[in-house]
């Protein structure tokens, strides 16, 4: 295992394998052409054999699945907001009962995203599997194998995204796998084969990022300020994420971090001090022993 | 699809949804696009993504407005009030696309000096009758040329012979209406003569003149009265499609159920037609009509037809009273200008192709095999045929009327209420358990043991599970290989129907019956796959047709009225060109020019983008460099361009016929509209359409509002099916304050069969809900994911609660109209069940059509329904309150 925190140009060397591994790959999601049909909800459940999980009319917009976990690899995050911005979104009832005496445009926006699985560049789940049970694989990303994973859930409290869990009924971690079996056969992975509209654009990450950053300049060329990256940034807390997004609002409006950190970055540190504390320790100890004598 | 058909000569979709990426703008109304088509929504993104400006009119904010550039709320309904001021901008500003619409439209037409128009009538044409509820159209005729042909004056006398003829007995005539709306699917209605035409467009009886003064109260201020929609989002709409439209820039439409789904569904296509030739966008590329169809083959079972009053390739059915011979039945349409004037070799053809060597001249190719109709036999009348006794059986294949078709109450009685019910399905559907678990069960209406009904439930194949071909919104035929066998004993249509056929007639072998002629004489020879069922191929072949050698066709215009070719459709023709299946081509468009010839095949003879001979100015060349399409190489002397030309290839643009030509001899250089009779499409429809030669806003049946734009207040042809289980709630009434309309969630399939039954989509939308604005749950008390019970004089049904800023109160003058949205997708079985909104629908036809308005009135109170025997209690007391009179009560 390399390096816990900053830019890292080859991923999967800093992993160990050799040079001639192929270019890392991920997940662009254009959130602009999203279209909310959940294509990737039901795709990814089809081809990863993924249970439903449960049936609860949430009353949250049109989102029913609610969240990242253990049985659902994509999420797509509806919020209806006002057009004109009052403050915090809203996922429930509108507050308020009134509206303008004439009707108009709806005079709301309703934005949505389908989430996923990062594929962070420091990957804390993976940092801290005590079993081996996460691992990087040669594409880049990050794997559970589940006849490896003894269900501690270290790797819960790790994810800064708040994305891998355990399931109830099993008591492993399950999360994305970016579809590592479909990719070891050069196929696209399920969620994007299926999204109709391209927002889910799967590809090398190097060539995802110019894209995502010609489309953000289209997109502002045209008047629409509110675009922004999110995961792009190879210097962001997590190293950049593996699967990034283009938003239309704050990172908050969709549930998603707006400052996410690896809590592992300061494992190097943490390591360092527990090896003063502990030669402290050991030094006093030798220093009372070595005054009993005395 | 008559909305089309009678505009422009064939019922389906004018352009491909490809193509809408070439749009400049797209308007999207009667339609939630991106959920309900949204893999076809992909190129409005990538039109989106090349600048196009999208606009989404719709009574809901939906998944499809989230992504436009405007959302146009509207009241349901509503849709010809809001398009007609839209005709009514372009013509008093002179935004017109002028030289498009004196070539191409009959704008220039003379109309009869009889005709009236619904601002003489107070909202009726002339020609109405009263009684009879329905319109006799010869006043909408074209005034004939000055000077008459032998051939205009015979018919003229005939006509006079057939008024006289349907004064007298008025049955026929509604017989003969009903079974000529449908037809216009590949063929407009005969007219008589192309017409005294005034191309300066002064006259005053003249199409464009006449146009100009019955839409000219339809203005912003009262599409804000009528529709809830203010002037200022008006003109915003008006301004994007007028820009993107002309020579340089060309806008498209698409609809979907939004529109066809109403007692004026047809005449809203119409207005949209109407509007899309004014603008010039009818024919050229990213424009069109794009006619969203509602399931995986629909076009193809209108093509095909499933229908009561249409045969393959929109021949009409033949009519007991009218078509005693071959020679009748096709007497209306032979020999008129066009290719519809081939009508007798598409027939013949088809004769053949049933019949086979059974079918010679002598015995008119077993004409009189076919079945007849005698009046309405559509799918509504049929069932209350079912509840009278009339109607003893019935196949549900594809369907669950229990919960997709309006009012299931009527469906459930009338089922109940059989001999025998055949359902062929891949779940067990509330159509083939409502005899012990339907909602009438519950109340005590109906009972079990008391239920004569024997059920045949019949497990189907799936889409993977069998090969075949669906016929797709664009009218792309797209071949599908079988993925795995079927389970069990499940079956393909194809399997079933063959095996059916070939028991009936091994039981009725020997039989000297001339009754059992017509089936005993079938060709009912197919090679046999591996499974012992026919071999689907083959049976596209003989759709496809086969010409004296027995080999595959090409193109319809090697098909002969001599007997010498058979052909299952005509105007699918070419799909088995040399001997290949040219519906199973897969080239990826990225692979292809921008038209895509080889993905699929689309009728008719693989045109992607009909009336193409339009994307040409009169003379041939392209109206701009940026929309150039077809056009005419002078050179060659050829039409010639990106897609196969919608024209006859050699002819010049400055062809004139000669007089007395007939079929496509008679199509001028200038008449890009080959299937109508006079080469033009049609602004006025002097012909065709049962309620009007012009789209005329009506209010839906059950409204809140009082039609202000006439005081006839509802479509005075609807047709109303009357039985005491489909009682209409009073316009205006305060007991049913609301309005309501059905709609489709992405996650969902239509009735729920397909999609209730399955964890990974019931788990996407657990429950039926119900969507209100804020302003209408703080009005009647209901809060946000409690329930609430919905209302109707039929029934009341309960479903959860969300509020929602989607929902908008509309202000239409004083006063604010509340919206109630529905999914329709749940009945009694599957993982996650609920009450059938479509329970509520009332049945008030479109006299075209014949499919229900999906709108209506209601009211809407916090709380679960009552249950048993109180539920009908509860809804009578409604009644009571809103003074309809109860069954046995009405006079």
């Amino acid at each position: 295992m390399g390096s816990l925190w900053g830019g890292l140009d080859d991923v999967q060397a800093d992993a160990g394998y050799d040079a001639d591994h192929p270019p890392r790959m991920g997940f662009f999601t254009d959130t602009s052409v999203c279209i909310g049909c959940k294509a990737c909800e039901v795709a990814c459940k089809e081809w990863n054999d993924v249970p439903d999980d449960g049936y609860l009319l949430t009353g949250m917009s049109y989102d029913n699945t609610q969240e990242l976990g253990a049985s659902t690899w994509r999420h797509v995050a509806f919020v209806e907001k006002p057009a004109v911005d009052l403050g915090m979104p809203t996922v429930g009832p509108p507050r308020d009962a009134d509206q303008s005496a004439a009707s108009g445009d709806a005079g709301i926006r309703w934005l949505m995203s389908s989430d996923v699985c990062k594929h962070c560049t420091h990957a804390g789940c993976l940092d801290v599997c005590p079993t081996g049970a996460l691992f990087r694989t040669e594409f880049g990303t990050v794997v559970v194998q589940p006849d490896v994973c003894n269900g501690c859930g270290y790797c819960v409290s790790a994810c800064p995204y708040g994305v891998i869990d355990l399931r109830k009924d099993d008591g492993r971690a399950f999360k994305c796998t970016l579809c590592y079996d479909r990719l070891k056969d050069g196929q696209t992975p399920a969620c994007a084969q299926a999204c109709p509209t391209e927002s889910i654009q799967f590809g090398e990450l190097d060539e995802l990022r110019e894209r995502a950053d010609r489309r953000l300049a289209e997109l502002h060329e045209r008047g629409v300020d509110v675009a922004r990256l999110y995961g792009r940034d190879p210097e962001d807390g997590v190293g950049g994420d593996g699967a990034f997004f283009l938003l239309l609002d704050e990172p908050e409006v969709y549930g998603l971090p707006p400052d996410p950190v690896v809590p592992t970055r300061t494992l190097g540190s943490v390591w360092k001090h527990v090896g003063y504390a502990a030669a402290a320790v050991a030094g006093l100890g030798v220093a009372a022993f070595s005054g009993r004598r005395r | 699809m008559p909305g089309l058909g009678t505009s422009f000569g064939r019922g389906g979709a004018t352009t491909n949804l490809q193509d809408l990426s070439n749009a400049d703008c797209i308007l999207i109304e009667g339609s939630n696009m991106a959920e309900a088509h949204p893999v076809g929504f992909q190129w409005v993104m990538e039109a989106k993504r090349r600048g196009a400006t999208v606009i989404h009119v719709d009574p809901r904010f939906t998944r499809t407005s989230a992504v436009a550039d405007q959302h146009v709320p509207i009241r349901a309904g509503s849709d010809i009030a809001f398009l007609g001021a839209l005709v009514n901008h372009v013509l008093s500003n002179d935004l017109d696309f002028r030289e498009y619409v004196v070539a191409y439209t009959n704008a220039a037409n003379v109309i009869d000096e009889d005709f009236q128009d619904t601002e003489e009538l107070e909202g009726l044409f002339s020609g109405y009758d009263p009684e009879a509820g329905q319109y006799d159209p010869i006043t909408w005729r074209y005034r004939p040329p000055a000077e008459m042909t032998d051939q205009e004056r015979q018919r003229a006398e005939e006509l006079e012979d057939e008024e006289r003829r349907d004064q007298e007995g008025s049955r026929h005539q509604e017989s003969h209406q009903a079974a000529r709306s449908e037809s216009h699917g590949s063929g407009g209605a005969p007219v008589s003569w192309k017409g005294l035409r005034d191309e300066t467009l002064q006259h005053p009886s003249c199409v464009f003149q006449i146009l100009k003064r019955h839409y000219a109260r339809y203005t912003p201020e009262m599409v804000r009265d009528v529709c809830g929609i203010e002037p200022e989002q008006f003109r915003r709409v008006a301004d994007a499609l007028t820009r993107n439209s002309g020579r340089e820039r060309t806008t498209a439409f698409c609809y979907a159920v939004g529109w066809t789904q109403h007692s004026v569904g047809a005449q809203m296509i119409r207005t949209a037609s109407i509007l899309q030739l004014l603008l010039g966008n009818i024919g050229r590329p990213g424009g069109g009509i794009m006619a969203l169809r509602g399931h995986a083959s629909i076009q193809g079972s209108t093509d095909i037809p499933t229908l009561f009053n249409i045969l393959p390739g929109y021949l009409p059915m033949p009519n007991a009273a009218h078509h005693q011979s071959l020679d009748a039945w096709v007497a209306d349409d032979e020999g008129k200008a066009g290719f519809w004037g081939n009508v007798r070799s598409y027939a013949v053809s088809l004769l053949k192709s049933y019949w086979g060597d059974a079918a010679t001249a002598d015995n008119d190719f077993c004409f009189d095999y076919l079945p007849r109709v005698t009046g309405d036999h559509s799918t509504y009348t049929t069932v209350k045929a079912m509840i009278e006794g009339r109607c003893k059986g019935y196949f549900v294949v594809g369907e669950n009327p229990a919960v997709g078709s309006s009012n299931g109450k009527m469906q459930r009685l009338g089922m109940a209420n059989l001999d025998w019910l055949v359902v062929r399905d891949l779940q067990l559907i509330e159509s083939a358990t409502f005899w012990k678990d339907g909602p009438e069960i519950e109340t005590g209406e109906l009972v079990t043991e008391r239920i004569g009904t024997e059920v045949f439930f019949l497990p189907a194949a799936s889409h993977v599970e069998k090969a075949g071909s669906f016929t797709q919104t664009q009218r792309m035929l797209q071949w599908r290989d079988q993925a795995v066998a079927p389970p069990g004993d499940c079956q393909s249509e194809l399997q079933f129907y063959f095996d059916l056929g070939r028991r009936i007639r091994a039981r009725l072998a020997g039989s000297t019956d001339e009754r059992d002629r017509p089936l005993l004489d079938l060709a009912w020879d197919y090679p046999l796959d591996a499974e012992g069922g026919p071999e689907p191929e083959s049976v596209l072949r003989e759709i496809n047709g086969t010409g004296p050698d027995g080999a595959a066709l090409s193109a319809y215009t090697e098909l002969r009225a001599d007997g010498s070719t058979a052909c299952g459709c005509w105007i699918y023709c070419g799909v088995y060109a040399d001997e290949a299946n040219q519906a199973r081509r897969r080239k990826p468009h990225w692979e292809q020019d921008q038209v895509a010839a080889e993905w699929g095949w689309v009728w008719p003879a693989n045109r992607r983008i009909l009336y193409n001979r339009a994307s040409a100015a009169p003379d041939g060349t392209p109206w701009s460099e940026r929309k150039r399409y077809v056009w005419w190489d002078a050179e060659a002397r050829r039409w010639t361009g990106a897609d196969v030309p919608d024209f006859v290839p050699d002819r010049a643009p400055d062809f004139v016929p000669e007089e007395g030509a007939t079929g496509p001899d008679a199509i001028g250089g200038r008449d890009p509209f080959v299937m109508q009779t006079d080469g033009k499409a049609w602004l006025f429809a002097p012909l065709g359409l049962a309620d009007g030669p012009m789209p005329t806003h009506y209010e839906p049946a059950e409204s809140p509002v009082r039609n202000p734009l006439y005081g006839q207040q509802s479509n005075p042809t609807r047709k109303q099916v009357r039985s005491p289980a489909n009682p209409l709630n009073p316009s205006w009434s305060e007991v049913y304050p609301y309005v309501f309309t059905t709609y489709r969630l992405t996650e969902h399939h239509t009735a729920g069969g397909m999609s209730r039954t399955l964890p990974y989509l019931t788990e996407l939308q657990p429950e039926p809900f119900c969507e209100v604005s804020p302003r209408l749950a703080a009005e009647r008390g209901l809060e946000h994911l409690g329930w609430a019970t919905i209302v109707t004089s039929r029934t009341a049904i309960e479903a959860r609660v969300i509020v929602t800023d989607r929902l908008r109160s509309l202000r239409l003058g004083d006063r604010f109209v509340e919206q109630i949205g529905l999914p329709y997708h749940w009945g009694g079985n599957g993982i996650t069940t609920g009450d059938s909104p479509n329970d509520l629908v009332n049945l008030t036809l479109d006299p075209n059509v014949y499919i229900q308005d999906k709108v209506g009135t209601c009211d809407i109170r916090p709380g679960r329904r009552p249950r048993g025997p109180a539920l009908p209690a509860y809804v009578a007391d409604y009644r009571r309150r809103a003074g309809i009179p109860e069954a046995g009560e009405e006079t």
